[in-house]
């Protein structure tokens, strides 16, 4: 690169700091770091509606989820039907109710606040208005709160705990698992549907 | 899918942000003039080359081991029948369920608890280290490697939410009871400490590495 053109036009990677000129690619096409590899731009036709459409079903399950149990057992006549909210309330007194909000948080709250996020910035960008107030930081937090979002590994405990005590007793999954099991694949349908260049480049447009 | 390299065809044509002056925010990957300090697109700081980074990832690496070892130690889980008492360790655990015969579920455990915890400090430290010290290791061997440690982490979490599934649906008065141990906390707070020390990684000191 003899003549380093406007730095508007340049992209770089976070993973490996190589320097590209951008170039946009097509809908359904993606724009690799030939270096490291990393998905650079990979936009989708629509994926605003797309996405939006998801998170909000993504909001009513999470909701619905935490109060439906999601594991009945039975045991010499004794029955007990548990929901998430349950389950993280067990630790209960003592240093351990650290376990219990961390629980709550990573299950519950972090996917509920991802979604709204998410609908809070690309509502207005799909609209075509001017983004909503404070739209990179809320779009900022929700990239930063991804990895904390931990509701599909809770999916997988479900599973495991259903088979640890299965000799112990009659175990049976309950409206809230496949409700978890549905949410884990929204999940990853939303994030893979997300272009992130594209959306801090529409927040910048408009402003 | 069709994937459309961008511009610089040969491998070793590669320029980075530092060679030509400027700095790229990890962020939103928009790029700035070198010496600019926070990006105005996206407000995340911005810098070159964090050379604090080793540092915050030690520190989170040390604070992640130092609860690894009571998450070992004390008991994960108690569980009460009519007939007997058991507390359970992370191994202890899952030994017992090898003893039940349950060798999938043991595997799980096996494998969130102890292999990816173990092997997540193993290499958190290999790729800081060989990115101090410079390394004839491939760049891209690293960084896929550092990819699994961001990707993987999180799914130790899997036997504390197995610890409060357990002890929230094992209440079945005097026939069983299951009651969370304080290895639980530990255990969760190792967890989000390596995940810390891992996302303090600047993964561009990777790169940086192979020119020396």
């Amino acid at each position: 690169m003899s003549a380093t053109p406007p730095l508007q036009d340049l992209i770089v990677c976070p993973n490996c700091d190589a320097v590209y000129s951008t170039q946009q690619p097509g809908f359904g096409e993606r724009a690799v770091c030939t270096r490291c590899h990393t998905v650079l731009i990979a936009p989708r036709r629509r994926a605003g509606a797309q996405i939006i459409a998801v998170a909000l079903a993504g909001f009513i399950l999470v909701l619905a989820a935490s109060v439906f149990p999601f594991l009945t057992i039975e045991a010499g006549g004794a029955q007990n039907a548990v929901s998430v909210l349950d389950a993280a309330l067990v630790f209960g007194g003592g240093p351990l109710v650290l376990v219990s909000l961390g629980t709550i948080a990573m299950i519950i709250f972090i996917p509920l606040l991802r979604v709204m996020l998410v609908i809070y910035v690309l509502l207005p960008v799909v609209a075509d208005r001017p983004p909503a107030k404070h739209a990179a930081w809320a779009f900022s937090l929700s990239e930063a709160l991804r990895p904390w979002s931990m509701a599909e590994i809770f999916a997988i405990g479900c599973a495991v705990a259903l088979i640890k005590v299965a000799d112990l007793a009659q175990i049976a999954f309950g409206p809230a698992f496949w409700m978890f099991c549905i949410l884990t694949v929204l999940v990853v349908v939303q994030d893979s549907f997300l272009c992130r260049w594209s959306v801090w480049n529409s927040l910048e447009k408009t402003t | 899918m069709q994937v459309v390299g961008m511009e610089l065809p040969r491998k070793d044509d590669i320029v980075t942000a530092r060679d030509i002056g400027v700095v790229g925010c990890q962020r939103c990957t928009k790029v700035w003039p070198l010496g600019t300090t926070r990006c105005t697109r996206c407000g995340a700081r911005v810098i070159s080359r964090d050379r604090l980074a080793y540092q915050r990832v030690w520190a989170w690496w040390l604070v992640g081991l130092i609860c690894y070892i009571p998450a070992n130690l004390y008991p994960m889980l108690e569980t009460r029948t009519l007939i007997a008492s058991q507390a359970d360790t992370i191994i202890g655990g899952v030994l017992t369920l090898m003893g039940h015969g349950s060798y999938g579920v043991a595997l799980v455990i096996f494998v969130a608890s102890v292999l990816i915890p173990v092997g997540k400090f193993l290499a958190i430290a290999f790729l800081a280290i060989s990115a101090q010290r410079g390394t004839r290791s491939p760049s891209l061997q690293r960084m896929g490697l550092y990819e699994i440690v961001e990707y993987i982490g999180r799914w130790s979490m899997i036997d504390v939410f197995v610890v409060a599934i357990l002890s929230a649906l094992v209440q079945l008065n005097a026939l069983a009871t299951v009651t969370p141990g304080p290895a639980a906390l530990f255990f969760g707070m190792s967890v989000i400490f390596t995940m810390l020390s891992a996302q303090s990684f600047d993964a561009r000191l990777i790169w940086d590495a192979e020119r020396r």
